[in-house]
């Protein structure tokens, strides 16, 4: 028995997992273990991948967003010193590869092989020794196209002279892709029909791009000996990608290793398969080299996922005296080229039926169609992907709309309104169930932050100066955490999470994801979980994942799923494992292991706390000589895949205060005030972290950020210089507080939380504007509202974007 | 070409084509990946590197235009071991999430902090208006540089550095 004492046997108390104050043990703030290597300038992403003869990859793109293709001569490029294949849509027909499925059941092209469908769709692919000698055979390389007329303006896609573009589909005479409803029509109708008060109001979410910092890339290593394929990726989802290869290209499962290294910010933009990762894959069995692919800026913004493009009318009915009754909406969906847009398959719009928002309607309906446009596809991304954005934009401008028509305070008409404490589980008007809430709670804390009473007095002496000064409310729900099996799937893969834990017989600890960090710290949080559960310290567990051989199956990270699904994962994971460590306890201390209370870090006998065994003096004795229990095994580790019950429904209240130059129509945001509840918070600096990105998103996106196009279909936001995204001059410092209402589901009531600023803040700064135009008798200003446009709208021409 | 120059305090001396960019200079050549880029147009200054001790985006100077030039990137920060303060600040303050813009923005913080050891935010501000982080909001790397400027390092300069 003396063999198996572990070198942790010197207890530094009675509770070995007692945290010091800045070092919890479980949740808390804790600076983050990514951190030292991130700030050394040692993080591992995908362009720092070099692997011996390694070639690189560089794309030739339609400079047309419509076009048959008649000819692709590469023979000049092949010729040229250093470059070692080019690769047609040809080439990919011979392999069944020109085409593969999108995640919305469509199919789209790896290159061209008949027509070119938007600008910047991949044409050919060369590899050549450096990236340099890539970009130079590219210009080589000689495309005959006929210029078709493009569709550009979604509203013209369902004309019936309107060209087709998806003429690649048997059948296909038109661009229509789906209609799609939620909600009861008929009760929506009679309600409307009795109210006292309907308004109705056009807007336009434009189409904007996520933009990570890092732009996309691959690098694959195809071993012809082994058949064994190692594809480094920027990828948010590894296992899907592993998955959805084996099925398209026909490499066996186990034969296809994907690694996801560190991640420069996806936001959704690295959900997708891209054509350029298929490429650098083809190119990589062609040349039997490993071959690298990195994206440029302008490839990044004009070719890979898109998010918005949703043309709204929405409508909403009330009592006189300020009582919601139904909101219903009538969305026209750009799809762009290929319906690629990641959404559960029974959802086309995804969660975009969450536009009941924080109020106890009466009813609710909507109607969605989507179509293609000759623009890039995608329509996955910049958080939140599944449309909840969208919905919410919606709501809160309405909601807004309809103040403004009752002449009513927009905080008071909220206040009104919102679902009740106690109707939580709420079944709103189109089928989800709210797991909790207490939104007048955060509403009251938000206006008490911003000092809301003063504000309107103040707003009210500027007024009587001239001044421009606006003052805006959104109060969001989100639903989040996707999901449910028996309700939700990926192109037929369910979106459970799997987890696994290891205790080593030290008492260190590694954990396993399938989610996988883009710099939401998961190294830090989920060690947190496990911490929680078991008592051992943060920085002794490793927390492993992004490496498909290394990890279990689970559908990756986007949607503010991370905590919601594999948070569950690890935390009931961790239980499994604090379960076996009873038994063993128990076996170590000759006690029955219903005798024994858990404390956290150590398992002891009740009523005799001295009598107790610590998590790595069980899993010593686990791997040990200690005579286990009937049916225990001599390791400490377990394994789990989550099946979520419920999305979970993080909500938040959002004041911004805005000063307009009368003279420019330059928005200056002056303060953000954001409330949010996320239930269970893991660890608040990340939260935090999370809540600001947020917020800086939507002050992109309400005053500065647009992927525009010209009639010919070209892109007007192909470099930083035209696609503006906020810097430090424009944010202000954030003002941030919490409630929590953990969610009854969730096993340790935690919510999603990273896009929950990024679906509240645009509402909230857009209705800032708008209240700020009051002046003017503006009821609603589309997106972006930059200088030129707030100005149009200051002269009476409030145009949409497109 | 054959080009010399002094990076983070090493001379170092390549033969290159004429228009390799400084930024693939560092990274492709002398493997310091710490550089990182992001936009080819100077918008997002994650490539920025600090030359002769002021902040240049290495995806805008040709590696020629550095010889004879000190450079000095992410992996030259910390002296003898010891953390900058500004990669102190950033990792007490939570001044980075992916990280992809932390090296530019710490480099371009400590030339800052070497001109003015007690900027205000305005100041900081404006002093990092030319890097575009995706993920912070800004806030934080405001509040890190403000922590490295209240815990100033005796020396924060490798040798043979100048200021």
């Amino acid at each position: 028995m003396t063999a198996v004492t572990p070198l942790t046997m010197t207890e530094r108390a009675a509770n070995p997992a007692a945290a010091a104050e800045d070092r919890p043990i479980g949740f808390g703030r804790l600076q983050r273990k990514e951190d030292p290597r991130f700030i050394r300038g040692k993080g591992h992403y995908l362009d720092d991948v070099t692997l011996p003869g390694m070639l690189h990859g560089a794309m030739l793109r339609s400079p047309y967003a419509h076009a048959r293709l008649i000819s692709v001569d590469t023979s000049a490029a092949l010729a040229h010193p250093g470059v070692h294949a080019v690769i047609t849509g040809k080439d990919l027909e011979g392999l069944n590869l020109a085409w593969a499925p999108t995640l919305s059941a469509d199919v789209m092209a790896i290159l061209a092989t008949d027509k070119v469908r938007f600008q910047g769709q991949e044409v050919a692919f060369v590899v050549a020794d450096d990236r340099y000698a890539a970009r130079d055979a590219l210009e080589l390389i000689d495309v005959e196209y006929d210029v078709l007329p493009p569709v550009v303006d979604a509203r013209r896609a369902l004309e019936p002279d309107a060209p087709v573009i998806r003429d690649d589909l048997e059948g296909r005479t038109d661009n229509h892709i789906f209609d799609w409803e939620a909600g009861d029509r008929a009760a929506t109708d009679e309600v409307f029909a009795r109210a006292d008060v309907v308004v109705s109001q056009d807007m336009v979410y434009p189409r904007v791009h996520p933009a990570p910092m890092e732009t996309c890339g691959a690098v694959a290593d195809y071993d012809a000996v082994d058949g064994k394929l190692t594809l480094y990726e920027t990828t948010q989802a590894p296992h899907a990608h592993r998955t959805l290869y084996a099925l398209v290209a026909g490499i066996p499962e186990h034969k296809i290793r994907v690694v996801a290294p560190d991640i420069g910010g996806g936001f959704g933009n690295k959900v997708g398969i891209y054509p350029g990762y298929v490429c650098a894959v083809v190119g990589s069995i062609v040349t039997g080299r490993p071959v690298k692919w990195v994206e440029d800026r302008s490839e990044n913004l004009m070719s890979t996922s898109f998010a918005r493009d949703y043309l709204m009318h929405g409508e909403i009915a009330a009592t006189r005296d300020g009582r919601i009754l139904a909101v219903r909406t009538n969305v026209l969906a750009d799809h762009g080229a290929f319906n690629a847009t990641a959404q559960p398959t029974k959802y086309p719009a995804g969660f975009f039926h969450i536009f009941t928002g924080s109020y106890d309607l009466e009813a609710a309906h909507c109607t969605v169609t989507g179509v293609y446009t000759n623009k890039a596809p995608g329509g996955v991304a910049y958080a939140c992907s599944f449309r909840v954005t969208e919905a919410v934009y919606l709501v809160e401008r309405m909601v807004d709309v309809l103040a403004a028509e009752l002449e009513m305070d927009p905080a008071e008409l909220r206040l009104r309104n919102f679902i009740r404490p106690e109707q939580f589980p709420y079944a709103n008007a189109t089928g989800w169930e709210y797991d909790s809430g207490e939104y007048e709670t955060a509403m009251r804390k938000a206006l008490d932050m911003a000092g809301y009473d003063e504000l309107r007095h103040e707003q009210a002496q500027a007024r009587e100066r001239g001044e421009l000064m606006g003052i805006g409310i959104a109060f969001f729900t989100e639903t989040v955490g996707a999901g449910p099996r028996k309700h939700m799937d990926i192109v037929g893969l369910g979106m459970g999470d799997g987890a696994e834990l290891r205790v080593h017989p030290t008492g260190k600890a590694v954990v396993r994801l399938s989610v996988q960090t883009q710099g939401q710290g998961h190294e830090t949080t989920f060690a947190q979980i496990v911490a929680e559960e078991l008592g051992i310290p943060p920085e002794d567990i490793e927390v492993v994942h992004g490496d498909t051989d290394q990890t279990p199956f689970g559908l990756g990270t986007y949607g503010s799923r991370s905590t919601p699904v594999s948070g569950a994962a690890v935390s009931l994971v961790s239980r499994k494992v604090r379960e076996k460590a009873k038994l063993i306890a128990g076996a170590m201390l000759e006690a029955r292991p219903e005798d024994l209370e858990w404390e956290k870090g150590r398992w002891f006998v009740k009523g005799d706390p001295e009598q107790s065994k610590t998590v790595a003096e069980i899993a010593m004795a686990a791997h040990g000589t200690v005579a286990l229990p009937e049916g225990v095994e001599g390791s400490l580790e377990a394994q789990i895949t989550y099946d979520p019950p419920n999305l979970t429904f993080p909500f938040g209240a959002y004041i911004c205060v805005v000063d307009i130059d009368p003279g420019t129509g330059v928005v200056k945001v002056r303060r953000f005030i954001a409330v949010d509840d996320c239930g269970t918070r893991i660890n608040p600096m990340i939260i935090e972290g999370q809540i600001h990105g947020g917020l800086a998103d939507g002050v992109g996106m309400a005053l500065m950020e647009m992927i525009a196009f010209d009639e010919e279909g070209n892109c007007l936001g192909g470099s930083f210089m035209d696609y503006l995204i906020p810097t430090a001059m424009e944010v202000p410092d954030w003002e941030t507080g919490h409630t929590v209402t953990p969610s009854p589901h969730h096993p340790i009531g935690a919510k999603g939380v990273g896009e929950s600023a990024t679906v509240g803040s645009p509402p909230a700064i857009v209705n800032a504007v708008v209240d700020a135009l009051q002046p003017f008798g503006l009821r609603h200003v589309d997106m972006p509202c930059t200088p030129a446009r707030v100005w149009a709208a200051m002269q009476g021409r409030p145009e949409p974007p497109v | 070409m054959q080009i010399t120059m002094t990076v983070n305090g090493d001379s170092v001396t390549r033969d290159v084509e004429p228009r390799v960019l400084l930024v693939h200079f560092l990274r492709d050549v002398l493997g310091l990946t710490g550089t990182h880029w992001g936009c080819d147009t100077s918008n997002c200054g994650l490539c920025s590197v600090l030359m002769d001790g002021a902040p240049v985006k290495s995806c805008t100077v040709l590696a020629a235009m550095a010889a004879g030039h000190e450079i000095r990137t992410v992996e030259g920060l910390a002296v003898g071991g010891t953390l900058d303060p500004v990669q102190q600040g950033f990792m007490e303050e939570h001044g980075l999430q992916c990280g992809f813009c932390t090296p530019g923005m710490m480099l371009t913080a400590r030339a800052l902090l070497d001109k003015n050891p007690d900027p205000d935010e305005d100041t900081i501000r404006e002093a990092i208006s030319g890097q575009i982080c995706r993920c912070t909001g800004y806030a934080t790397i405001v509040r890190s540089i403000q922590w490295a400027a209240k815990h100033p390092a005796e020396s924060s300069r490798p040798e043979g550095v100048p200021a």
